[in-house]
């Protein structure tokens, strides 16, 4: 449910920044989402799908790449990636660690399709 | 074509947090963001922490529902400065509501403000909303597996509050894999055992709220 207004926001971002390099549509949208954090890709594209009606957005596909989690284990000292349900180090079995990350949540790319002459080969692909 | 974007998605709503927690130091008060699952015990336990606390603090209320305002009219018969901030729907508090609500409570006249966040344990995680402390609440009918479920509740806390103590001997949770989960993603962050209906455990928490508070609030004073 908080992907609505997460997608709100994130598609007036995504408009701005694809107007800003004179781009006629915008076909992907690459993001990057720690494990940890509680965002589902589904259904940010659920509610693109309907907000970005009418836009250069209509149509845009979201991809999203999955972090893992990666901690610093207090007792053996190496770095290492965990998954939520095995909160350990996997080194040594350590409880106490420092995450350093897993929390990420960006925008990392776009696909988009240029105006005018500047159009590209991928152009071709739009209707 | 590719361009790269490089945009932290969360920014709207961080700064906006980042304001609200500058407007609230302006007057020396501590917000406490307690978050948990619907019927977890948050209203519970913020009455009960009122009773301890308003000896010493000047107490506000921000109860956020999804509709209704049953939790509003429970605090304000305390006597409590209370706003009711319904969510429409929405399944957490975003800074800017806070923004826009808070000068609705009598600010020049508090020193701490509970927000009791919507009921759930996924998005609220989610949203900075100006707090300095975040109370993260499990009871103990949940069940034992919330923090592999639901990570970020339990890593982006200031504490962690096993709430209805009292129903330990009732259900098959296992304490030890909370606490263990819990000290393995949020090192030396402090556990409360605490029973809302008996009071059991309710002063330690005060004294940890109260202490942050002095620290917080009264920074300048
Ligand atoms: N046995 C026991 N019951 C409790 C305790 N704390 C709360 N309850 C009961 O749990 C129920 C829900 O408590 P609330 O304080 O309304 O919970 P809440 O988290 O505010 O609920 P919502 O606002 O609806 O999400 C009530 O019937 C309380 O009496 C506790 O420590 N022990
Ligand atoms: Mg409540
Ligand atoms: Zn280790």
């Amino acid at each position: 449910m908080h992907e609505l207004s997460i997608t709100e926001h994130l598609l007036d971002h995504c408009i701005r920044e694809a107007e800003a390099q004179n781009a006629s549509r915008i076909r992907t949208i690459r993001l990057c989402i720690g494990q940890l954090r509680g965002i589902v890709p589904d259904c940010i594209q659920l509610y693109l799908d309907m907000l970005s009606e009418g836009t250069i957005a209509e149509g845009a596909q979201i991809e999203a790449e999955s972090l893992p989690v990666k901690v610093l284990c207090r007792d053996c000292g190496m770095e290492g990636e965990i998954t939520p349900h095995h909160l350990s180090c996997p080194h040594c079995g350590g409880l106490s660690l420092k995450i350093l990350s897993g929390k990420e949540f960006y925008i990392k790319s776009m696909e988009v399709y240029i105006n005018g002459n500047k159009s590209t080969a991928s152009d071709h692909g739009l209707e | 074509m590719e361009i790269k974007v490089l945009h932290q998605i969360m920014d709207w709503n961080e700064d906006v947090s980042e304001d609200v927690k500058t407007e609230l130091a302006s007057h020396n008060i501590c917000m406490i963001n307690v978050m948990g699952s619907p019927g977890g015990g948050k209203t519970s336990l913020i009455t009960s922490l009122i009773g301890i606390l308003r000896d010493r603090f000047r107490i506000g209320v921000i109860e956020g529902d999804i509709a209704g305002q049953v939790d509003a009219d429970r605090i304000a018969e305390l006597g409590i400065p209370t706003v009711q901030l319904n969510t429409d729907g929405a399944c957490h508090i975003e800074a800017m509501s806070i923004q826009h609500i808070l000068p609705e409570l009598p600010l020049e006249d508090l020193d701490l403000i509970f927000v009791e966040n919507i009921g759930n344990l996924v998005c609220p995680a989610e949203f900075r909303i100006g707090e300095s402390l975040r109370i993260t609440l499990l009871s103990i009918p949940e069940g034992d597996d919330k923090v592999e479920k639901y990570p970020l509740m339990f890593t982006d806390t200031d504490c962690l509050v096993l709430n209805k103590y009292d129903m330990l001997p009732y259900f098959d949770f296992d304490e030890e894999r909370v606490c263990s989960n819990y000290g393995t993603v949020n090192p030396g962050a402090p556990l409360f055992r605490v029973s809302s209906r008996s009071g059991d455990g309710i002063k330690e928490l005060a004294a940890f709220i109260a202490e942050k508070a002095e620290a917080a609030g009264k920074a300048g004073a």
